[in-house]
């Protein structure tokens, strides 16, 4: 079941949350919006689930016109950041409150409630009050409490945003295992990257109200259509004027007329990978190579080496304007990589306004 | 520098000097007066505190103060939700002025309350009361206005009760409840409702000992009128007696200080010892 937002606008007095919005989620997919904290995902979100309206556009939901619709009937799917857990009912009556109110059969109810605890991996945990869980176990109860309405979508608001880390790595899994099981369209917010990128088969960048890319995880990754999303997805750094991933810079210990010679300043290294600082034709400029590449290389401070854009496919590169202002001839993929590579370049580069003036 | 022995010392005698303070505080000031009150009432026997509560004109006392009382606390308690939700649910202009307005009876002198309320529902020169006694309708020397005035003075309570909670709790739990299908009243009833029930059991409690005990505004809008077509409740009961020189003060105090002992202590025992989190 899709959903399909067009042309959604929502302000918040003078500050223009979504401008002129337009996300098309396929059926079955799980989809993510991925963001900047205040970039308007959220209130995305919560205008497809009902819980905001727009001021213009208008939401469909399973090719069913549902902007006016109001949140209780539009059966959908919520979950919250902090849970939203009902504090004073048990963890079975949290997951039968929507059974109980749409007064189905009590049998009914406690064989659907007893599927989903299984599900949520919670069937010892029903009599207890969501106090009594760990914040993973009760964003699980408030999943089930979600699925088990059969909503048309499922909609998450930052899932996972208020739990530690190995937590919400364990979670990340289970959510893709349990979609992979279930197949319900699923639209998640997060402002975390690596998540979105583990996690969903769709991927868009959203952005000061304005949607950036949209694409598949490796679309956007290796081919952003623009300095934001790349800095978004991943780390950046400069060579030769021009934007790339530290790990698509091949270093080289002879000289070549095609790479930028430069000195090693710094060596850092962090667990398996090596992070080179590399001053380059005056630049500064970074380098990530594993262990064995370095011990290959014998790099040392000081060391003489030829910088050059690795050839190998993925590996995209941006002119570098500088963060601040990007015009829109920026957005085009440029350098060593193919022009106007698939999923990218001048088909959402054009939709994209990061930075009102001309590029100088 | 101070020995950490003599540092110790000091934090244990000041802490001693303090619960001492604060025992005589409550001691003299709340305790004290209550007990005197208590002594005589026991003093003066178990027939006189008889005779004192079952008199015609002290029946009347207490059915006119449940009355009045039950009335504005049943008043104050629809609208100090309602209000309550509205000033943490909605922003709308004029929400802070609203706010100020609900802890205004708290300042105000309950005899500035019955004498404004007069100004306006005064039979003879009130702005509405002219026209409501010609309809038939008596709001002052009657027990319309006696309520008038007691939800007014004890408006606050449940208000001030159950924001801090509504506050706390955020609207996560109800927007969830929505998406689930829940209807506006079924969110009241299944989530809001048990969210703020030991507040609003709080706020009632209060509402009922300030009801109850009200004394300075019904004094002014009832006319404090005994005998035939009696307005007046027990505290004013008490107030008579006083002054008169006549026995039953005591005892007639005592019930309405037990009453509001009674609920205190009721609430303190069904609340739950640890405060859901």
């Amino acid at each position: 079941m899709s959903i399909e937002a067009k042309g959604i606008v929502k302000r918040f007095g003078s500050f223009v949350a979504l401008d002129d919005v337009d996300l098309s989620v396929p059926s079955g997919q799980l989809t993510a919006l991925l963001g900047p904290s205040g970039g308007g995902k959220s209130t995305l979100l919560r205008i497809i689930g009902g819980l905001e309206s727009p001021d213009a556009g208008s939401v469909l939901i399973d090719g069913v016109e549902s902007t006016g619709v109001p949140a209780q009937r539009r059966n959908v799917g919520f979950v919250f950041q902090h849970y939203a857990a009902f504090k004073h009912l048990s963890v079975y009556r949290n997951v039968s409150f929507g059974l109980e109110i749409r007064k189905r059969p009590k049998d009914e109810i406690r064989r659907r409630v007893h599927e989903l605890l299984e599900l949520v991996h919670l069937e010892q945990f029903g009599q207890r009050l969501p106090s009594e869980l760990s914040g993973g176990q009760r964003q699980r109860m408030a999943l089930a409490r979600a699925l088990a309405v059969e909503p048309k979508v499922l909609l998450l608001d930052e899932p996972f945003g208020a739990l530690d880390v190995k937590v919400r790595k364990e979670l990340r899994d289970w959510l893709r295992r349990l979609h992979d099981e279930m197949h319900v369209t699923t639209l998640f917010v997060t402002h975390d990257q690596e998540e979105a990128l583990e996690v969903s088969d769709q991927l868009v960048v959203i952005n000061a109200g304005r949607i950036e890319q949209v694409g598949t995880p490796d679309e956007l990754y290796d081919r952003p259509a623009n300095r934001f999303v790349m800095e978004f997805l991943g780390p950046v750094t400069t060579l030769n004027g021009a934007a790339v991933r530290p790990h698509d810079i091949e270093l080289l210990d002879t000289p070549n007329d095609a790479a930028v010679p430069g000195e090693v300043v710094r060596l850092t290294r962090v667990g398996f990978e090596v992070r080179v600082e590399v001053r380059a034709a005056g630049a500064d400029t970074w380098v990530q190579i594993t262990r064995g590449q370095a011990e290959a290389l014998a790099l040392a401070v000081g060391s003489r080496v030829w910088l050059r854009a690795a050839p190998h496919a993925g590996a995209w590169t941006l002119p570098d304007y500088g963060r601040a202002d990007i015009g829109e001839d920026g957005l085009r993929g440029a350098g060593t990589a193919e022009p106007g590579g698939p999923g990218a370049g001048a088909d959402e580069g054009g939709r994209s306004r990061i930075g009102a003036g001309p590029a100088s | 520098m101070a020995s950490p022995g003599v540092a110790l010392g000091t934090r244990r005698r000041s802490r001693y000097g303090l619960r001492t303070a604060a025992l005589a505080y409550v001691g003299v000031i709340v305790l004290l007066p209550l007990g005197v009150i208590l002594w005589r009432t026991i003093r003066q026997g178990g027939s006189a505190f008889w005779d004192a509560v079952s008199s015609a004109q002290a029946q009347e006392a207490f059915r006119l103060t449940g009355i009045v009382a039950g009335s504005a606390v049943v008043i104050n308690t629809v609208f100090g939700i309602g209000v309550a939700l509205l000033l943490t649910r909605y922003r709308f202009p004029g929400r802070r002025m609203l706010s100020l307005f609900v802890d205004l009876p708290m300042s105000v002198s309950p005899i500035v309350v019955g004498l404004a309320l007069v100004l306006v529902y005064g039979p003879y020169n009130g702005w509405f009361g002219k026209g409501l006694h010609n309809a038939g309708f008596e709001v002052i020397y009657a027990v319309p206005g006696m309520i008038l005035a007691t939800t007014f003075v004890a408006l606050p309570l449940v208000v001030r009760e159950i924001v801090p909670v509504l506050e706390d709790e955020g609207i996560d739990q109800e927007q969830a409840a929505r998406v689930l299908g829940a209807s506006a009243w079924q969110r009241f009833r299944r989530i809001t409702l048990p969210t703020i029930k030991w507040a609003l059991m709080y706020g009632v409690v209060l509402s009922i000992a300030r009801s109850i005990g009200e004394f300075g505004a019904v004094k002014v809008v009832s006319g404090n009128i005994s005998g035939s077509g009696q307005t007046q409740t027990a505290t004013l009961l008490v107030d008579e007696r006083v002054e008169q020189l006549e026995p039953g003060a005591y005892q007639v105090a005592v019930v309405l200080i037990a009453i509001a002992v009674l609920a205190i202590v009721i609430v303190s025992l069904i609340r739950p010892k640890e405060e859901a989190p």
